[in-house]
């Protein structure tokens, strides 16, 4: 199988990160703005993964391993939170938490 | 005995430390328990420590005891260093001893006042002062009680501060007197820098030494220290905060004037008097001043109302006698003025607080009546008081030491017949203004039922200082009534005897009659004006010119309204313009600036999160922008 090269995967992490930026800034429904942190974790999952294949290091991959559990922890308490400010305003709408204004 | 002196002012110190540390925790009987037991263990004290100087051969009664350096500058280091001597003995026994019966008053005067334990403490650091100003051996150390009795009159005449009227009287009497204190402050630093000390013995022995008689500095000394002794023994000019001192409870009046504060002043000038014999010209002023403030602040006491004013205004006369006293040179007759002053004048006072709480707070005397028969001990303890006060002869002290005074200001070479009329003139006024106090108050018809809240602790004491200003005068009897000078031969050895010219002392016999019709007549027109006919006093008061001249010395001859003129209004004046000038402007930009940055900024924190969340997308690429550029 011929070897993809570095460039093309880093260009996806990229896009995949961007998509994520994205979708964190014009989605306003908190499920859907985690899920883009999601994916913005894992673009920069791809991007330690493709690191270590290029210089053959194992480095790479535990970090990613360290980027899945921090992923873990974070969507345990950020959901917790979305389920309380659900009960407390009825609503999703990340513009809805807005009360800490200056 | 003597080596526990420093235990005198230490103790009240130490309840004073006691009562704020504790506070308002304590039981009001735990409070009254260690305020009046320091006093009175200081006093059993003072006692004893006079008792072992006195059994000492005359010429030795003075004990000095040494605490510790003070401060070390070079070649001046003042010790804490305290003196009992003839005078300071009397000083101090008279301090401790009438401190001692205020307090006992106190306690049930003072009953059910939310400051209970606070009145305590502030009487105690008031005793604890005096007693370390009349006891220092070291004009420093004089100053520091000096200082301390300032704060105390100021914490206790403003004592119910919630009442504006009271904190400003407060307010007034530390500032007259400061500015009487700087005067006296820096007489201490001349004193300091030309003789090099402030030890008071040696000071005296240098400047007897080194300035000749009438020479500018004991002349530029003397005035200053003056200056501080007019401030707190309210003599013209600065007379003006005693009056209106009168918004503090009545103990803490009776204090100030009797025991503790205004006597401050004589006490100065009797230890400095080798400093004062050496400036004539500023003694000469000393009787002038007595003489000029006798004269007026009895006047204005024949106007008053309000009883306790009547009692400030003939404190600040009699304590003009003692000026007049230490101005012709009669030291041990000030002293012995000052011993029976405290008596009868504490005796007024906390007579005049049982008859003011008895009538629910009625202070004015045209609205009081009666009470001869309601307040028997009040009235006979207040009568022996006034008869003390008017100087009745034989049997009152204040006859005695009224009557050295006077005879001295004729006789001494510092004196004159002039100086004797004026003391003779407000003898008359003294016993007009005394007698109509006690016949508006007790006789006539009873206007106001008494309360009946005057108890055995209120009582006791003013039986204890009627005894004493009767038999007090005992102690120095003239030459025509037994010849039996204890007292002046007591503090002989510290208070040289008035320098008196032999042709003049003949007319001792005359004088006293004189002195004696004087209180006599004066008691018979107070008793024609307002008992027998107050209509012939009415019909007189209602003429323009009695009418003006009632106001005049009702206001105190003016001194507020002239004092408010020349300095409290310019300075007003002076910070209403200077509030106005340019520099406040840079702080207020400044303030302003830093208000609007907040605005702007304010409005950058909307908490919408997708907003932050844009801010660090924005910013992460800016700078990976320039870091890929550059």
């Amino acid at each position: 199988m011929a070897e993809i090269p570095v460039t093309h995967g880093l260009a996806v992490a990229g896009v995949l990160f961007a998509l994520g930026v994205l979708g964190v800034l014009v989605r306003r429904n908190l499920i859907f703005m985690l899920m883009s942190i999601e994916v913005m974790l894992n673009a920069a999952g791809l991007a330690f993964v493709l690191a270590g294949a290029r210089w053959a290091q194992p480095d790479g991959q535990v970090m990613f391993l360290f980027v899945l559990a921090m992923a873990a922890a974070e969507v345990a308490v950020g959901l917790t939170l979305v389920i309380q400010f659900f009960r407390r305003a009825g609503t999703l709408d990340a513009d809805a938490a807005s009360t800490m204004r200056g | 005995m003597l080596d526990l002196l420093w235990l005198v002012p230490a103790i009240p110190f130490a309840g004073f430390v006691l009562l704020v540390a504790l506070g308002p925790r304590l039981r009001h009987s735990a409070a009254a328990v260690i305020g009046v037991g320091s006093i009175a263990i200081a006093t059993v004290i003072a006692f004893g420590a006079a008792a072992a100087l006195v059994a000492r051969p005359p010429d030795a009664r003075v004990f000095t005891q040494a605490l510790w350096t003070w401060v070390r500058v070079g070649d001046f280091a003042p010790a804490v260093a305290f003196r009992l001597d003839a005078l300071s003995t009397v000083m101090m026994l008279v301090v401790t001893g009438v401190s001692f019966l205020i307090h006992l008053y106190s306690t049930a005067f003072m009953r059910g006042d939310g400051g209970y334990s606070r009145f305590f403490a502030y009487m105690n650091l008031f005793v604890g002062s005096m007693l370390v100003l009349v006891l220092a051996d070291n004009l420093l150390l004089l100053y520091f009680g000096w200082e301390g009795v300032g704060l105390c009159s100021y914490l206790l005449i403003g004592f119910w501060y919630q009442d504006p009227a009271n904190a400003n009287a407060g307010r007034k009497a530390f500032i007259v007197t400061r500015v009487g204190d700087t005067a006296m402050a820096i007489g201490l630093f001349i004193l300091a820098t030309e003789l090099g000390t402030l030890d008071i013995q040696p000071l005296m022995e240098r400047a007897a030494a080194s300035w000749p008689a009438g020479s500018a500095l004991p002349t530029a000394a003397a005035a200053l220290l003056l200056g501080g002794a007019v401030g707190k023994s309210a003599q013209l000019p600065l007379q003006t905060w005693l009056p209106d001192a009168m918004a503090g409870p009545t103990p803490v009046s009776a204090l100030i004037h009797a025991a503790t504060m205004v006597t401050a002043g004589v006490y100065l000038i009797a230890r400095t008097h080798v400093l004062f014999a050496l400036a004539p010209a500023v003694l000469f002023i000393v009787a002038i001043v007595g003489a000029a403030t006798l004269l007026i602040a009895g006047c204005s006491a024949l106007t008053q109302h309000d009883l306790k004013r009547i009692l400030a205004y003939s404190t600040i006369s009699q304590i003009g006698y003692m000026f007049l006293a230490l101005g012709v040179g009669a030291w041990s007759a000030a002293i012995f003025h000052f011993m029976t002053h405290a008596f009868f004048k504490a005796l007024l006072f906390l007579a005049a607080g049982v008859v003011i709480s008895e009538l629910h707070e009625e202070h004015d005397v045209f609205r009081m009546g009666g009470l001869r028969r309601a307040l028997p001990v009040t009235f006979w303890t207040f009568l022996i008081g006034s008869a003390s006060l008017a100087a009745v002869p034989l049997v009152t002290a204040g006859f005695y030491s009224k009557d050295l005074i006077l005879y001295e200001a004729w006789a001494s070479s510092l004196g004159g017949p002039w100086l004797w009329l004026a003391g003779l003139t407000g003898a008359v006024i003294t016993a007009i203004y005394t007698f109509r106090m006690v016949f508006l108050t007790f006789f006539g018809e009873l206007r106001q039922e008494p309360a009946g809240r005057a108890g055995w602790r209120m009582q006791a004491p003013l039986v204890i200082l009627a005894v004493l200003a009767m038999v007090a005068g005992f102690v120095e009897l003239p030459p025509t009534l037994g010849a039996a000078p204890a007292f002046s031969a007591f503090l002989e050895p510290i208070l040289p005897a008035a320098p008196l010219v032999p042709g003049r002392t003949g007319a001792l016999l005359w004088l006293q009659v004189a002195a004696g019709i004087a209180a006599l007549g004066g008691i018979y027109v107070a008793w024609t004006l307002y008992l027998q006919s107050p209509a012939a006093l009415a019909s007189v008061m209602r003429g323009a010119a009695a009418q003006a001249i009632h106001r005049f010395w009702f206001a105190g001859w003016g001194f507020d309204w002239l004092y408010d003129r020349l300095f409290v209004r310019p300075l007003l004046w002076l910070a209403r313009v200077a509030a106005r000038d340019g520099i406040d402007h840079i702080y207020g930009a400044l303030a302003g600036a830093a208000g609007l940055g907040w605005r702007v900024l304010a409005r950058t924190q909307t908490g919408r999160i997708r907003w932050y969340a844009a801010g660090l997308t924005a910013g992460a690429l800016i700078v990976t922008t320039l870091v890929l550029l550059s």
